[in-house]
């Protein structure tokens, strides 16, 4: 046979060959609707792959598949020691958190011993929670100092009076310095902790580091008592001050003369600047307790899910594109959202009071004062506060127009 | 000034404080987190 005659021999065979097998591909291609028909059910390596890139994956079909113990081979046949449950049904039942654990610790949730999220929750408070909040308080940071340099110390206009009036009593100036020396130290001693990996260990090493981070965390833990107490005590004494007024549109319109010299709005005890960080300091201090006391006492106070449960109703998270909001959450998923929540409120928080702290203290002259001794000038009240000073001393206005916050 | 200080102390005094109470009301991690077949001390 020549050349020629073997080729056309082969391609006949081959068409052949394709039009028996014809029918087999389409079963083939009929059977790809289910993905894992090829596996046999079990996960392709698409389904690996993506659980690695951390893509959410539908799991619901092996979740159940952790093996079967009612209808295990009896104890003298073949594999009957196993009980019915493989070793790959028994990791799958541990991971998926099915199999009946039985631990000897009293700890809550112990009895968990694999669980997924936990690789999220740590590259996102190794990744976006580092990243974000250190570069957010750079940012304030740079701010200020942006505006020191343009504007200057905001100085008591008129001059010093020598002359004082009370402003802040003896309980109102501890409620705020109980929750401000706590906070101070809260601020440090978490940073310290979370920037610890990174920043810390490598300029000091990890001996020095450690008996810091532990000396961090006892402060950190049990100040929060104090903090709480500062900031309940706060709430108690100046929220009546603290409540709108149309003057506060007056000092926001004019940006409350923080920008130019020889504008001062008009204000009362607190200014609309002082209310916004008072109410700041209000909801972000509750929530951040709220978080914390999740955190102090692990697996005790789980609130996010009862939460979620409660956002889901209003609609929010679903107009805003979160979808709906998982309503069932494990014990360890509670604890990783509370951290992550705490410090997000956390970053906001000392951003807030990074530029709180300016303004009463080198950002503004005889600001510090109120705090202080309880005693400021004359001038600086009349100046930032004159429906105040007029209302506590019955002098009539003759004030300027307008003041700027401390 | 003086309430400064005096504030300062008592967030001190209410952290060793609070310390103190959560310990002796069996709050402390390693009472939390064992079982009754450990001996702690």
């Amino acid at each position: 046979m020549s050349v020629r005659g073997t080729r056309a021999l082969w391609a006949a065979i081959l068409a052949l060959g394709l039009a028996a097998t014809a029918p087999l591909a389409q079963t083939v291609e009929g059977g790809a609707e289910d993905p894992r028909a090829a596996t046999g059910g079990a996960q392709t390596l698409e389904d690996i792959l993506a659980r690695q890139r951390g893509e959410k994956i539908d799991d619901s079909f092996r979740r159940g598949e952790i093996g079967d113990p009612a209808s295990a081979a009896g104890l003298a046949e073949q594999l009957g020691t196993l009980g019915g449950v493989s070793d790959p049904e028994l990791w799958r039942a541990l991971r998926y958190g099915e199999a009946a654990v039985t631990v000897s610790t009293s700890a809550p949730a112990a009895g968990v011993v694999i669980q997924d999220g936990g690789m999220r929750w740590l590259k996102f408070r190794e990744g976006p929670l580092l990243i974000y909040g250190g570069y957010g308080l750079i940012a304030m940071i740079a701010v200020i100092l942006l505006f020191f340099l343009l504007r200057g110390r905001i100085r008591i206009e008129g001059g010093r009076s020598g002359q004082t009036v009370r402003r802040f009593g003896a309980v109102e100036r501890f409620g705020h310095w109980l929750m401000a020396g706590s906070f101070i130290v809260l601020a440090i001693t978490g940073l310290m902790i979370l920037f610890g990996r990174i920043a810390l260990i490598p300029l000091f090493g990890k001996e020095a580091y450690a008996p810091l981070a532990s000396a961090g965390k006892w402060a950190h833990n049990n100040l929060s008592w104090a903090f709480m107490v500062g900031l309940a005590l706060v709430i108690v004494v100046w929220i009546g001050h603290n409540l709108p007024n149309r003057h506060d549109l007056v000092w926001l319109a004019k940006g409350g003369g923080l920008f130019s010299k020889g504008v001062h709005p008009p204000a009362r005890k607190f200014n609309a600047g002082q209310k916004i960080v008072f109410w700041s300091v209000v909801v972000l201090g509750l929530s951040i307790s709220l978080s914390g006391l999740s955190l102090l006492f692990p697996f005790e106070l789980p609130m996010f899910a009862k939460t979620f449960v409660a956002l889901n109703a209003t609609g929010l998270p679903q107009l805003v594109g979160l979808g709906t909001l998982p309503e069932v959450l494990g014990p360890h998923q509670e604890m990783q959202l509370a951290q992550a929540w705490h410090a997000i409120v956390a970053f906001a928080f000392i951003a807030i009071i990074i530029a709180h702290i300016y303004l009463g203290s080198i950002g503004m002259e005889g600001a510090f004062d109120a705090v202080g001794s309880g005693e400021v000038d004359v001038q600086w009240a009349k100046e930032h506060h004159s429906l105040w000073y007029e209302e506590v001393t019955g002098a009539a206005p003759d004030h300027p127009p307008g003041a700027p916050a401390e | 000034m003086k309430v400064m200080l005096l504030a300062f102390l008592s967030a001190a005094a209410i952290a060793v404080a609070a310390d103190f109470a959560l310990d002796r009301a069996g709050f402390s991690a390693q009472e939390v987190t064992s079982g009754p077949a450990v001996r702690l001390d």
